[in-house]
């Protein structure tokens, strides 16, 4: 594609397929303490 | 759900529902926008005319651009439609009332008197007071009970100041090591300090078991001293320093923040981050005051306006670090696009009230730290688990599609509809929101997304 740069990025329709196994981190445990996000926890699901 | 935005140079589009990013050129996002309003002739048109000035914008390569616009919807990358909204409540549903994370506050009490406190000096508005080890104990036996086939069970020990009750933290550590394998469980522990009792044996002690120290500065010396400062009224910047920087050169790669608060006295915090990484630290965080409107150092509307042009030059300067081989993180900018969390997690909310509970030092619960002293707030105790199951449910219904606010917006897959506890303070409900807030994380989600559109154009 001449004018579109697609990046690379997990599907988040597919994760849907073997995602939800709750492994990973609360969302503000152990960091900020005070500005929830979500987005930027490590996934620790070791069989998607 | 598409949302579209000019950054540092970079068009990029975000396909929020499907988590696709693309880098695209000015045509191609302008096609973008119109693209599920107009007909194609009458696209091709406007743009034609729009254009007319360069001359690789003709008809046939206009076609083109469409048909890859096309080619990508119909792949799911761009218009994808928000079907997750039905999973949202399903998901906490079947997790059960599986709990897997627990902040003990082991002391309600502080060597610090930093005005700005959301916990009032740690004392979260009560009596001062150490969690005893048995009481500890328990927590920690109640969170393996209660934590079903979940192996990860992450324990942050806070305060107040938690190095208050240092023997008891090590105790307790000692206690889950001698019961994890025996209960099929991996403690994480962290540790969150202002640093003034930091010694050889916290170190040693702190770089072996913790997971990830949060080591509290606030970034240049008058920045740090107006408000942390002791009960004689000294500051403990110079204190500190040379503890958290021994602290860290021992760490040996193993996790850890250096997190700041500011105030609306320096809106501008993004020299306190540059000041923590001249002072050789790395891992880095640097988070909006919480407060009530009317205290003094709450940030004012103008404050957002200068805290929102400051992330920019935060995500820039970081760009440059990284090219000239010192890159530093900050922990909202941490986006890994490609193994990032997945849709679940995404639309589950914060976690906390249901899988996440502060425990007080005499044993109660509560839904995190930041409600902790908010009596109404109280979930049960360790000995008798969770009563107010009311509450329970009013926390685990919070989710992304929870509140009518965030229905249309872009990036309620990113931050799953935001933080209870901010939204409690702005507005009384856990529901409502915290409208600042959503304001400066859609800003730095936006700079992150660039952060990894940069590095990309740069391979």
């Amino acid at each position: 594609m001449k004018r579109i740069k697609t990046l690379e990025t997990r599907n988040l329709c597919n994760s849907a397929k073997k995602g939800g196994c709750g492994e990973c981190q609360t969302s503000c445990q152990s960091a900020c303490k005070t500005s929830c996000g979500v987005a930027n926890q490590k996934c620790e699901n070791k069989e998607k | 759900m598409v949302h579209q935005y000019k950054l540092n140079g970079f068009n990029i589009v975000l396909d929020s529902c499907s988590g696709a990013v693309h880098d695209v050129d000015e045509v191609a996002y302008d096609m973008i926008a119109m693209f599920e309003n107009s007909p194609k002739e009458e696209i091709i048109e406007t743009l034609l005319t729009r254009y007319s000035h360069r001359k690789d914008v003709t008809k046939d390569e206009l076609e083109e651009c469409y048909a890859d616009i096309l080619s990508l919807k119909e792949s799911g990358q761009l218009f994808t439609e928000d079907t997750f909204e039905d999973m949202a409540g399903t998901f906490k549903e079947r997790s059960g009332n599986v709990i897997k994370a627990l902040c003990l506050h082991v002391a309600h009490t502080c060597n610090l008197n930093c005005s700005y406190c959301f916990a009032s000096q740690g004392k979260y508005h009560g009596d001062r007071a150490l969690m005893s080890f048995e009481v500890g104990k328990r927590a920690l036996d109640f969170l393996v009970e209660n934590s079903g086939s979940r192996t990860n069970l992450e324990v942050d020990f806070f305060g107040g100041e938690p190095l208050m009750n240092w023997d008891v933290v090590k105790k307790l550590v000692e206690y889950a090591r001698s019961i994890e394998k025996e209960k099929n469980k991996n403690f994480r522990f962290t540790l969150t300090t202002n640093g003034v009792l930091i010694d050889d044996d916290v170190i040693e002690f702190a770089n072996k078991e913790m997971s990830n120290v949060v080591l509290s500065l606030d970034g240049r010396k008058e920045i740090h001293d107006r408000f942390r400062i002791d009960y004689s009224g000294k500051g403990s910047y110079d204190t500190i320093i040379p503890k958290f920087q021994k602290l860290v050169d021992a760490r040996g790669g193993k996790g850890y923040y250096i997190r700041g608060t500011f105030t609306h006295y320096n809106p501008d915090f993004t020299k306190d981050v540059f000041h923590m990484a001249d002072l050789g630290f790395t891992e880095l965080s640097m988070e909006p005051v919480v407060g009530k409107p009317e205290d003094e150092t709450t940030l004012t509307p103008e404050d957002i306006e200068i805290v929102k042009e400051q992330y920019e030059i935060l995500a820039k300067d970081m760009l440059r670090r990284t090219k000239e081989g010192k890159p530093i993180t900050f922990y909202h900018y941490m986006l890994d696009l490609k193994e990032g969390p997945c849709i679940y997690k995404r639309i589950s909310g914060c976690g906390s009230g249901t899988e996440y509970m502060a425990v007080t030092p005499w044993g109660d619960l509560y839904p995190c730290h930041q409600f902790v002293g908010e009596e109404s707030y109280k979930l049960g105790d360790i000995w008798n688990g969770v009563t107010n199951d009311a509450l329970r449910e009013e926390f685990r219904s919070c989710n992304a599609y929870a509140r009518e606010e965030c229905r249309d917006c872009w990036a309620k897959l990113y931050c799953s509809g935001g933080c209870a506890a901010n939204a409690f303070h702005a507005s009384g409900s856990i529901r409502g929101i915290y409208k600042p807030g959503c304001e400066l994380f859609k800003k730095r989600i936006e700079c992150a997304i660039m952060m990894r559109v940069s590095e990309n154009s740069e391979e």
